[in-house]
């Protein structure tokens, strides 16, 4: 009954880049994008990310499900993802092909369960300044990425959620972890 | 330095000292999952490998969103659920019990000092309880119904002092709706806001319970309010605690300290499409309404639907608009109906429907049509969150709610 996800790991993201190796372009979006407005609450009942990616964004921009491409970029304003804990919204993002999305700033429960599913979040102060349909390359390590040629800076993950990114995302790190190593101890 | 209350519930987790910005793995005293956050964290904690959760009694599950299943795919959602409860023995409140932040609270399933997460944002309602209470995705549920523990990042906390007697007619929903203005929609992000000062002690657990309900629509980690005697009161007969005292020292290190007076406050409306756009409702009063809800996690508790009666008093529901209904939980439901307020409500015109999270959540029933307008006590009006994005979504308070019910418009609840 449950469809099986596919497993992506944020790992392979950082590594592949898939922003740098393919033609990807920029979906910009504005400040304050709901994660209502990534999945509409009507198709919550879906759990499939491949089904959720065909409701992506509709309503709120209908051109989105139908010509997103592996490899693009969603980019936002401020306190992208805020609102509803719903994890369908970055199942959603991966059904679609998008790995990574850019933000001036990320709501909390968002940002935990894109790194958790296997969407990067990237914080990028200048992000209102990516155009949409830009061209984007990342260079996560070196800390910056070049949006039609214009070189911007972008912060490191913090660090507690690096580990979860070596591991390929929660799901595998749970999986080595026999017990959780909690402050009690 | 003294601590702030969210340390020092994590310090006494801990067994040590813990300050704001530390990274620690705390165990939980219990999880909530529902219908729609529930099968994915369901299938990522087997895809963790679990085979039995950390502790039964500390999951608490029940359907609220979707209730009774309003399609195959949630039927189907909630016979997996309830499979998983009866393997692992969990205690399923299925969709007889109401919205589960209500649920959680009334029956007593955190208390003081509790560290408690739930699949849903406005888990930050149960800081109205003085516990640390937050909402989480499904991935990282599924790794606490395996571990029992979450990492956590210890958030700072904004301390929001409020202080004067409200006005008639005006209450806790309009003083956080004027909260979230001030503060914004990502002004308390990765922060907990803790609720205090005299205006806070002499409010009931409902009025607490919807201002901490709202504290993520300032991004907020957590809301909370340090266990009184109100809290201890409510505590009674739900869950077997020693009343101790759990309250941030003077000397505490906040990141920010708020303010807020509320004795001349006007009743406030957020208008569309974002939570932080409150204004006094003079300023919108005279809107067209097509539909009213009044209920959700954050104002359908008996309170507020006594508030609603209050000021509807002997007249009907206006012609031109459709009033829902929606008491948060069966006790609430109860409550209403043995005070004689649901039989009101039917003769006035209104649609009592049984609880759940009704319009709220934009996907069950109660949408709204392109050009549509709703005026709602819930707690968001993102574009498209009640139905068409081309719908409009106002949120008030019961009062305000009511007495718009009457006239069909926006109107200020102190006017009727």
């Amino acid at each position: 009954m449950m469809a099986k996800q596919k497993s992506v790991s944020v790992r392979k993201v950082v590594r592949n880049n898939p922003a740098a190796t393919k033609n990807a372009r920029v979906w910009k979006f504005g400040d304050n994008i709901d994660t209502d407005a990534i999945i509409p609450g009507r198709f919550l009942t879906i759990n499939n990310p491949d089904e959720l990616a065909t409701h992506c964004f509709e309503g709120t921009r209908d051109e989105f499900a139908k010509k997103v491409n592996e490899g693009d970029i969603v980019v936002g304003g401020r306190n992208f993802g805020c609102g509803s804990s719903r994890e369908h919204a970055p199942l959603a993002f991966i059904g679609a092909g998008v790995r990574i999305v850019i933000a001036q700033s990320f709501a909390r429960i968002f940002f935990r369960n894109s790194i958790n599913v296997g969407v990067l979040p990237v914080v990028c102060k200048d992000a209102d300044r990516i155009a949409d349909g830009a061209k984007i390359t990342l260079n996560i390590r070196a800390g910056y990425l070049e949006a039609d040629g214009d070189r911007f800076a972008i912060e490191p993950v913090p660090e507690f959620m690096q580990g979860i990114i070596d591991a390929g995302g929660l799901v595998e790190y749970a999986k080595k972890l026999k017990e959780a190593p909690t402050c009690t101890r | 330095m003294g601590t702030t209350i969210v340390e020092k519930i994590f310090s006494r987790k801990c067994g040590k000292d813990i300050r704001a910005g530390e990274v620690v793995m705390a165990p939980i005293d219990g999880a909530m999952i529902h219908d729609i956050t529930g099968p994915l964290a369901i299938q990522k904690f087997y895809e963790m490998g679990g085979t039995k959760v950390f502790d039964p009694r500390r999951v608490i599950m029940l359907f609220d969103h979707q209730i009774p299943a309003d399609s195959i795919n949630a039927a189907n959602n909630h016979v997996y659920m309830r499979a998983f409860a009866k393997e692992q023995e969990i205690h399923n409140y299925d969709i007889k019990e109401g919205v589960c932040h209500q649920v959680v609270l009334e029956k007593g399933r955190t208390g003081p000092g509790e560290i408690i997460v739930g699949a849903d944002s406005h888990t930050c309602m149960y800081g109205a309880a003085g516990a640390f209470a937050t909402g989480i995705g499904s991935t990282d549920m599924g790794f606490v119904l395996k571990f029992g523990a979450l990492y956590f990042k210890v958030p700072e906390t904004i301390r929001a002092e409020v202080s004067g007697k409200f006005q008639k007619r005006v209450g806790p929903k309009d003083l956080i709706l004027a909260i979230a203005a001030d503060i914004g929609a990502d002004g308390a992000t990765y922060q907990a806001i803790e609720f205090c000062g005299k205006t806070i002690g002499k409010m009931d657990m409902a009025g607490r319970m919807t201002c901490c309900n709202m504290a993520i629509e300032m991004g907020a980690k957590a809301g909370i309010v340090a266990p009184d005697k109100v809290t201890w009161e409510y505590m009674k007969g739900r869950r077997k605690m020693k009343p101790f005292v759990l309250e941030s020292d003077e000397d505490a290190s906040f990141v920010q300290k708020k303010t807020y007076n509320v004795s001349n406050m006007e009743p406030q409306v957020a208008v569309p499409h974002n939570v932080d756009t409150g204004v006094p409702v003079s300023k919108v009063a005279g809107t067209h309404i097509d539909q009213i809800f009044i209920g959700s996690c954050t104002n359908g508790r008996f309170e507020d639907l006594k508030e609603a009666a209050d000021v509807l008093g002997k007249r009907e529901v206006n012609p031109n608009v459709r009033v829902l209904i929606i008491p948060a939980s069966r006790d609430e439901y109860l409550k209403t109906l043995k005070a004689g307020l649901i039989e009101k409500f039917v003769k006035a015109g209104a649609l009592v429907e049984a609880p759940c999270c009704g319009p709220c959540m934009g996907g069950s029933f109660g949408l709204l049509a392109p050009g549509e307008v709703s005026l709602s006590t819930s707690n968001r009006n993102f574009k498209g969150r009640q139905g068409s994005t081309d719908a409009k979504v106002y949120l008030c308070s019961p009062a305000t709610a009511a007495a718009s019910a009457i006239t069909g418009e926006i109107t200020d609840p102190r006017e009727v």
